[in-house]
């Protein structure tokens, strides 16, 4: 992967900020619309049913710039979530006891005033927190209490780490990210994190172009190996995440003329087993302002919870809480349901 | 001259050749899905002896699908490109080797 300016799409006034632009150049490829694909295969439009994790996005501001990301996060970015909201999503988990997990992302989420207060009222609330990170973030000044943070309230860290190579992973995610996600990662081993002991540090690997991911438990051994003989690191759980054709990603198809292929690649590898499994039947996606999504990407494409569901928190909570609701899709959903799917937890079991 | 012997969009056709005696071809795809199963060895692992041998037996198809097959499972650049260095070194070297028969013969022939 080629290194790519680093400003947001937004802040280069790139037309691929805009979502609908970003469907229509899906659109063009040609590529069949998502639901054709799943009656072609015997199987209903997706349907989300219990809410296993509430996947909140507290916004857009990130330290980092990374080619792939699907956000258009980065510095430049002013997006962030405010107590009125966070105070909501947590009175979302006060009233409904049944969703176990919170699952906080961004941009770098812990950059987010609002992340401490998140963390600290569902740990409160004996919910499973995830922390979805960037390892970098943990290096800064002004963070430098983070681990310990994490650390004393039990938080589940999903940490970004696209190749246990440093050419991969500097390529996608800038110069020198990573030796600083070596040192982070050591600090978060140093405190207790990745070794058995109930402090739980997963990775993500993303493929450095426009390509699949490998076996999730193949890169597994491979990371494993690598990076305890490399750098002494160890980690629980490796997931293995397919780059979504949207935001910056498809900036990258687009510039490099890969989107026709990388498109035809996903369709052609559409696999109807991942249908039962995909993230979006068992989350649902907040965004900073309060708006609900059935995922993130979806989010990220301003395609809202539709068909009669509540669009924002506060619709939720008047409503009484979730109910099973039908799941917006379009061709970019294609990027769950390739090869071995994808999902926030890696791939998809079949 | 446009046309070639090696046309990139043959790669997808090789399941052609199971179509006059299907069971040689399932046999050798049962092998073959086999060998590069994770076992002692991982998938990347596999994938960049592949390379290495394609560059050796140079076979463009093989060069293409196993690139992207190394790629996929987390191999960068750099280890592409040694797995390339040592088909050519054993390549170069096995050319070399030879060498010594040539010192048998002339040291048998020669003053």
């Amino acid at each position: 992967m080629r290194a790519l300016p680093v400003v947001s799409l937004r802040s280069r006034g790139h037309v691929l900020a805009a979502p609908a632009a970003q469907m229509q150049a899906l659109a063009r490829t040609g590529v069949p619309a998502f639901d054709e694909v799943l009656a072609r295969h015997g199987r209903p439009p997706l349907e989300a049913g219990g809410i296993e994790v509430l996947q909140v996005n507290v916004g857009k501001l990130c330290n980092q710039t990374c080619g792939h990301c699907h956000v258009d996060a980065g510095p430049d970015r002013r997006e962030v979530m405010s107590h009125d909201t966070a105070e909501l999503v947590i009175e979302l988990l006060r009233r409904h006891p049944a969703i176990p997990t919170l699952d906080i992302t961004g941009g770098a989420p812990e950059l987010n005033p609002q992340f401490r207060y998140l963390v600290e009222q569902a740990a409160a609330l004996g919910r499973r927190v995830i922390d979805r990170c960037n390892l970098s973030v943990l290096l800064l000044p002004a963070q430098r209490d983070l681990v310990g943070f994490l650390a004393a309230r039990r938080v589940e860290v999903t940490a970004s780490l696209p190749s246990f190579r440093p050419s991969g992973t500097d390529a996608q995610r800038g110069d020198g990210v990573f030796a600083k996600s070596v040192e982070a990662l050591r600090q978060l081993n140093t405190a207790g994190y990745g070794k058995g002991g109930g402090l739980v540090l997963n990775l993500v690997h993303n493929p450095v172009g426009a390509f699949l991911p490998g076996d999730q438990a193949s890169l597994e051994r491979d990371y494993r190996r690598e990076l305890q003989l490399r750098h002494g690191i160890v980690f629980d759980s490796l997931y293995t995440i397919t780059n979504m054709p949207i935001s910056r990603f498809l900036e990258h198809l687009e510039t490099s003329a890969n989107l026709e292929r990388y498109m035809e690649l996903l369709v052609a590898s559409f696999n109807p087993r991942t249908a039962d499994g995909v993230m979006c039947r068992s989350y649902l996606s907040v965004g900073w302002d309060g708006a609900l999504y059935d995922c993130d990407f979806n989010q990220m494409l301003e395609l809202r919870a539709n068909h009669g569901a509540p669009q924002t928190l506060a619709a939720l909570l008047a409503a009484g809480g979730p109910a099973p609701r039908r799941v917006v899709t379009d061709r970019h959903c294609f990027g769950c349901t390739a090869g071995a799917g994808s999902s926030c937890g890696g791939a998809v079991p079949g | 001259m446009s046309e070639t012997y090696y046309r990139p969009h043959d790669l997808s056709r090789f399941s052609e050749m199971g179509k006059e005696r299907p069971e040689l071809w399932a046999k050798f795809l049962d092998y073959y899905n086999a060998v590069f199963a994770d076992g002692a060895l991982t998938a990347r692992e596999k994938a960049l002896i592949a390379l290495g041998v394609a560059h050796a037996v140079q076979c463009p198809y093989c060069i293409d699908a196993y690139t992207q097959a190394s790629l996929q499972n987390g191999a960068d650049r750099e280890q592409l490109t040694e797995a390339v260095h040592v088909a050519c070194a054993i390549r170069g070297g096995a050319s070399l080797v030879h060498g010594v028969q040539m010192r048998n013969v002339a040291e048998k022939l020669g003053m």
